[in-house]
């Protein structure tokens, strides 16, 4: 069954430019305990998509439309106060920097009890021994000595583990996750992913992980919805999406990632490139919001823009040529 | 081989910190502790470490943005890291720099025609404004830009294609050696290929040299021709790229490949995971600096440090593991 149903998301900003489409019309689920990856480069709207499943949008500016079902209720009709009942406890988000999103000035200890003070009704004790429960789960050490440090005492993958506990404190049934091993190294990073791999099988959080490292979504994916300018272009189960990527951006994407151990294999050759750059999302754009890149695109494509069409099993792509079964490139 | 075109021997950068209440008592961060490679004309080598090891100080040592605590930088043959005022000026020209973010490194007051025009003035290059003109035009063909851009400041360019201009500042100069420190690792995927691809086609074109840091291996291996991988201020393992990738000898080289997530779903894996952090550079682990997360850590790695012995051609490991390998001096 769909834990979180997403129709038509729109997320558009007002700028001095025009308005901004960051997000135009995405529509995806999430079934429960699943790991949805939603990928793309900067300015694809990926975070802001995310931004906006927790309402943390600043409106105006901003501007949330369409529908976000979220175990049959929708977020966006419901009040500040019954959002803010829902965020942190049924939902809850990991970001990129674990030093900006964690309060400098209090001791992580407090700022895992807060969550579970406030959305479980714990008294202080029982909040403090399920801190120290919390941070034993999450692989810190000494944690009865670290919950009464502050997070400048911690390394950037303690803090992100920290921020990781923070997430799971109240069992949320889904966790979003933003880049959350980007600003991480490679040692640390393999550490944090076996982390979330881990936390998953005992805590069965659906996740969402928002990322631009296509290495990451394969390690821990399950299905993937590629975005790009604002729009879902194409969406698969991940071993279906790396082994016959349809949409002209996806098959680019995926091409421009060199791969560990090719120059052994003799299978090095020169980077698949991209040419050009993202569309200006403060201008309306008719047609394929990818053709102005697409070594494929043709006048229709300039003039009428692709529904997402099936194109294989449970694999849905937005373009004209993007052939069924076959691959066009 | 003749002269390489650079020569690093035993460098060494202490940065000095004062704690206390006067700041008298001064400790040091041990950033780079005693580093030797070479680059011959033409070849890429890789620095590869996780943050803090100190590739970028070793970078901007080359570059001598400051002076170094020990050691010697050879270019050419030619002493650089003490060289007078007079002497280094010439030797800047040789060996010039892209940054990681094109978002800083350009002055956002000048034109594109300026910031390329000054390290042509500057290095006395042009013999007229018209050859002056005539170098900055073909610079922007060099990179791949349009000339028309010539007159815009770099805000008005996106990330990719401020590194395009970052790279023909560089290029200015005709420098012998490009540092590229994380030169790609700010750009997005597909905008990353094409400055990838720039580079390499740069390097055959013009004969160019690079000393390519990064922490990005998969780009690491498709660019370079041989690796340093550093940790806590040392270098571990050098070796060429076959080598490194093929047959790692040092266990951090190994779980530093192993970390690697791969674009391959499903793909057998198993990784080395090292447990806890990296240890800090201010009081760096007695004898082998990485025993405190080393998997086949023994005795003698926590009391004596490691040296770097050669176990193959051109292949030297810092790993009491490779005992059986007789030791190289320096």
């Amino acid at each position: 069954m769909a834990l979180l149903e997403v129709e038509n998301l729109q997320t558009h900003f007002r700028t001095p430019g025009g308005i901004n489409r960051a997000v135009d019309g995405v529509s995806f689920h999430v079934n429960e305990g699943e790991t949805l990856a939603i990928v793309g480069e900067s300015g694809c709207g990926k975070s802001v998509t995310s931004m906006s499943l927790m309402r943390l949008i600043p409106e105006p500016p901003g501007r949330i439309a369409g529908s976000i079902r979220f175990a049959g209720r929708d977020l966006l009709k419901l009040s500040d106060r019954e959002m803010r009942a829902i965020r942190g406890n049924d939902i809850s988000m990991i970001f990129q920097e674990p030093m900006t999103s964690l309060n400098p000035v209090l001791t992580v200890g407090r700022q895992i009890r807060e969550t579970l003070m406030i959305h479980q009704g714990l008294d202080k004790q029982a909040a403090e021994a399920h801190a120290v429960e919390m941070l034993t789960l999450v692989g810190i050490p000494e944690p009865k000595r670290r919950v009464g440090e502050y997070p400048h005492q911690l390394s950037g993958g303690m803090r992100q583990r920290v921020m990781i506990a923070v997430a799971l404190a109240c069992n949320p049934k889904l966790l979003i996750a933003d880049e959350p091993t980007t600003a991480l190294d490679v040692t640390i990073q393999a550490q944090i992913l076996k982390l979330m791999l881990d936390l998953k099988r005992r805590v069965g959080a659906a996740i969402i992980l928002i990322t631009h490292d296509l290495g990451v979504v394969a390690e821990i994916a399950e299905r993937v919805m590629v975005m790009y300018a604002g729009r879902k272009v194409e969406e698969a189960p991940v071993a279906e999406l790396f082994r016959s990527p349809r949409h002209p951006y996806t098959q680019g994407l995926l091409g421009a990632v060199p791969k560990l151990g090719s120059s052994l294999a003799g299978t090095a050759t020169r980077l698949a490139e991209i040419p050009g750059q993202v569309p200006d999302l403060r201008k309306p754009i008719t047609g394929c919001v990818f053709a102005g890149r697409c070594a494929l695109a043709t006048d229709l494509c300039r003039q009428y823009a692709p529904g997402l069409e099936e194109k294989g099993p449970r694999h849905i792509a937005a373009c004209h040529y993007a052939a069924k079964g076959a691959i066009a490139a | 081989m003749s002269v390489p075109l650079l020569q690093v021997n035993d460098l060494k950068k202490h940065f000095p910190i004062n704690k206390g209440l006067f700041g008298r008592q001064t400790e040091f961060v041990y950033a780079v502790d005693g580093v030797s490679f070479e680059i011959a004309r033409g070849e890429t080598l890789s620095l590869v470490g996780e943050s803090g090891c100190g590739k970028s100080t070793v970078g901007r040592a080359i570059l001598r943005l400051f002076e170094i605590t020990s050691g010697q930088v050879i270019l050419d043959g030619q002493r650089i890291d003490d060289a007078a005022p007079g002497t280094m000026r010439q030797m800047r020209r040789r060996v010039q720099v892209v940054f990681q973010d094109p978002f800083s490194s350009l002055n956002p007051r000048m034109r594109v025609r300026d910031i390329l025009a000054e390290p042509i003035r500057n290095f006395g290059l042009a013999k007229s404004a018209e050859d002056l003109e005539v170098r900055v035009t073909s610079l922007m063909d060099t990179v791949r830009l349009p000339r028309e851009a010539l007159n815009r400041r770099p805000h008005e360019f996106s990330g990719g294609q401020r590194q395009r201009i970052g790279i023909a500042r560089a290029l200015a100069a005709e420098p012998e050696l490009i540092v590229c420190d994380e030169a790609v690792s700010a750009l997005d995927v597909s905008v990353k290929a094409q400055i990838v691809n720039l580079l390499q086609d740069l390097q055959r074109e013009f004969g160019l040299a690079l000393l390519f840091i990064s922490h990005d291996l998969a780009i690491v291996e498709h660019m370079t021709h041989r690796v340093a991988v550093m940790y806590l201020g040392k270098i571990v393992e050098l070796a060429p790229r076959r080598e490194i990738f093929a047959a790692p000898r040092h266990p951090y080289t190994k779980a530093l490949l192993s970390a690697v997530p791969l674009p391959e779903p499903g793909a057998q894996r198993n990784p080395i995971i090292l447990k806890g952090d990296v240890p800090s550079p201010i009081n760096p682990p007695k004898g082998c600096r990485f025993h405190t997360r080393c998997p086949f850590v023994f005795d003698r790695c926590r009391t004596e440090e490691p040296t770097l012995r050669a176990t193959g051609p051109e292949q030297w490991v810092a790993c009491h593991l490779e005992e059986a390998a007789p030791a190289v001096s320096g």
